[in-house]
């Protein structure tokens, strides 16, 4: 990423959504006003789309959340195209994410549900029945070890001597 | 006539008189203490990277147990010199002018043991860090140091060196970018340096441990690369502090063939040479680390801003440092010398950082803080500082 402002302020933010536009501007040299507005303007943009914890919810929910991973595979048609095919797709809540993919499958869908269950019938009432869905295969995660950049544990102890010369 | 064996009386003179470091003593008692925080560590917090790790693991299971050649891999070598040459302009030829050291103090020790006879000057820029003055000793020399002024934003000043040169002086050791001040020398800086020095018969020693580590526009330059230095002139370098390694323990030094050959003599019968694991796991990081270096020197620099800030707020005045991860707030303010101030704000506060004087005479009325912690902890840190000013100004 390039080193303008902006960039750095995404990493900052990114990191550490809670850090304030006065800590931003110390870090980064830049007037706290200038920080604000560049912020205003990537959210305006869509650039930040929104701020929110990296929570560990296999830990925060414990046994009673379920996550699955499944490769969709469509054939577009005319009117519904892949953006289309998404689009139905995104809008129900339980669905985390949706990519559209290269290769041997063509959307990766993240679903997140309370077990088992609720996710298989979550599949066969609606994204099985689908129009233009050809095929899917679902893939239940069992432990997650690192997601957005976190790695899922409790933070390192500085094992650093307390002073060194 | 039969006397009691007494082990203490057979320590070398030289090693008996060296300072037993009376900062131990504040050392231990931070170590100890529960809830302790510290801006008193010189090195990364952060681990070396994921893909130089790798490939020391993998040189072991390939077998890469046993010694390299006495100067190190050849292969280290040149990417070591490939290295000088992109980043700073210089030519070293891997074959005869580097050696690879136990971290850059082996290379300091032998740099030193292996030029200097009994009796010869060797002007130590100060504050720095604190091995130059006991390893001088060792090898017979007589430490001259050279106080550097906060006026001067510590740098060294053609004048000062002027007035500290006899016809005894063989080394001139410039420690920059500086611990613990965070001080650099610019071109123009050397350049003045360098006029002195031209002419003379005095070498450099040229400690760039933290050459990786500057914050202004411009790179570090190293006084090597100045008209008529560069055979004066041994570089100190490592792996330490550019790609979080301290741990592993690599070091090198680059000069003239004939300097390299009398330190590698040195080497070769005191270390053999340097751990092999580590020797693999620095090609790594030389030919695939640039990236590494450059995000951790960004985050440096956003801390380096916040503490920086934080402290000119406090009202301990902190010039600008421009280079490694270190500031050196002024706290003649409180009334109190550095060990008192340290002391005191050990204990009250929970608080640790390092007396300036720890590392020279002219550290006196200043603090190292190292910026190598977490925002969060610097801002703590911080927060335990102002609190702490606050009681002794009612008082």
């Amino acid at each position: 990423m390039s080193d303008t402002l902006k960039s750095k302020i995404l990493d900052i933010l990114h990191s550490d959504c809670r850090t304030t536009n006065e800590e931003i501007a110390k870090m980064t040299g830049a007037e706290p006003e200038r920080v604000a507005e560049l912020i205003k303007q990537m959210e305006d943009d869509g650039v930040i789309m929104g701020y929110g914890a990296k929570v560990n919810w296999d830990k925060a929910s414990g046994a009673d959340s379920v996550t699955a991973y499944i490769e969709l595979r469509v054939t577009p048609m005319e009117s519904l195209g892949f953006d289309r095919i998404a689009e139905r797709i995104y809008q129900y809540p339980e669905v985390k994410s949706v990519n559209l993919m290269s290769g041997s499958y063509d959307f990766g869908i993240t679903i997140e549900g309370a077990n088992i269950r609720e996710i298989s019938s979550f599949i066969s009432e609606h994204l099985a029945t689908m129009n233009s869905v050809v095929g899917t295969a679902t893939h239940f995660v069992l432990k997650r070890y690192k997601f957005d950049g976190v790695v899922c544990k409790l933070p390192d102890d500085d094992d650093r001597e307390v002073i060194s010369l | 006539m039969s006397s009691k064996f007494d082990p203490r009386a057979m320590v070398n003179r030289t090693v008996s008189e060296m300072p037993p470091s009376g900062i131990r003593r504040f050392f231990d008692i931070a170590a100890e203490m529960k809830d302790c925080i510290s801006l008193g560590v010189g090195e990364p917090d952060f681990v070396t990277p994921w893909h130089i790790r790798d490939k020391g693991i993998y040189s072991l299971e390939k077998g890469h147990t046993h010694y390299t050649s006495n100067s190190g891999l050849k292969e280290l070598r040149i990417e070591i010199s490939k290295y000088m040459e992109r980043r700073f302009g210089l030519e070293y030829d891997p074959l005869t002018q580097s050696v690879v050291t136990v971290g850059g103090s082996e290379a300091i020790d032998l740099f030193l043991r292996a030029t200097l006879e009994r009796g010869d000057e060797v002007l130590v820029c100060e504050p720095s860090f604190v091995c130059y003055k006991p390893l001088v000793q060792l090898a017979g020399g007589v430490p001259i140091a050279i106080e550097t002024k906060a006026e001067n934003d510590f740098r060294l000043t053609a004048d000062e060196l002027k007035a500290a040169i006899t016809p005894k002086t063989r080394v001139l050791v410039l420690p920059y970018p500086n611990n613990p001040t965070g001080a650099i020398m610019t071109r123009a800086d050397l350049e003045e340096i360098a006029d002195v020095l031209r002419g003379t018969n005095i070498m450099v020693l040229s400690d760039e441990i933290y050459a990786e580590l500057t914050y202004g526009d411009e790179r570090h330059v190293s006084i090597a690369e100045l008209d008529d230095m560069y055979d004066r002139t041994v570089i100190v370098s490592g792996f330490s502090k550019s790609y979080a390694m301290t741990g592993w323990r690599l070091g090198y030094a680059l000069g003239h063939p004939a300097l390299i050959k009398a330190m590698t003599k040195v080497h070769q019968y005191a270390i053999m040479s340097a751990p092999t694991t580590a020797q693999y796991a620095a090609i790594e990081a030389l030919r695939n680390g640039d990236r590494d270096i450059k995000i951790m020197r960004d985050d440096y620099n956003y801390r380096r801003q916040v503490i920086v800030d934080g402290f000119n707020a406090i009202g301990l005045e902190c010039f600008e440092p421009k280079g490694a991860f270190y500031c050196f707030p002024c706290i003649k303010s409180s009334g109190m010398d550095s060990n008192t101030f340290c002391e005191t704000l050990l204990h009250s506060k929970k608080l640790a950082v390092v007396p300036g004087n720890a590392f020279g005479e002219s550290g006196e009325g200043f603090i190292r803080c190292s910026y190598a912690y977490s925002i969060k902890n610097i801002n703590e840190a911080l927060n335990r500082v102002e609190a702490f000013m606050r009681e002794i100004r009612k008082k």
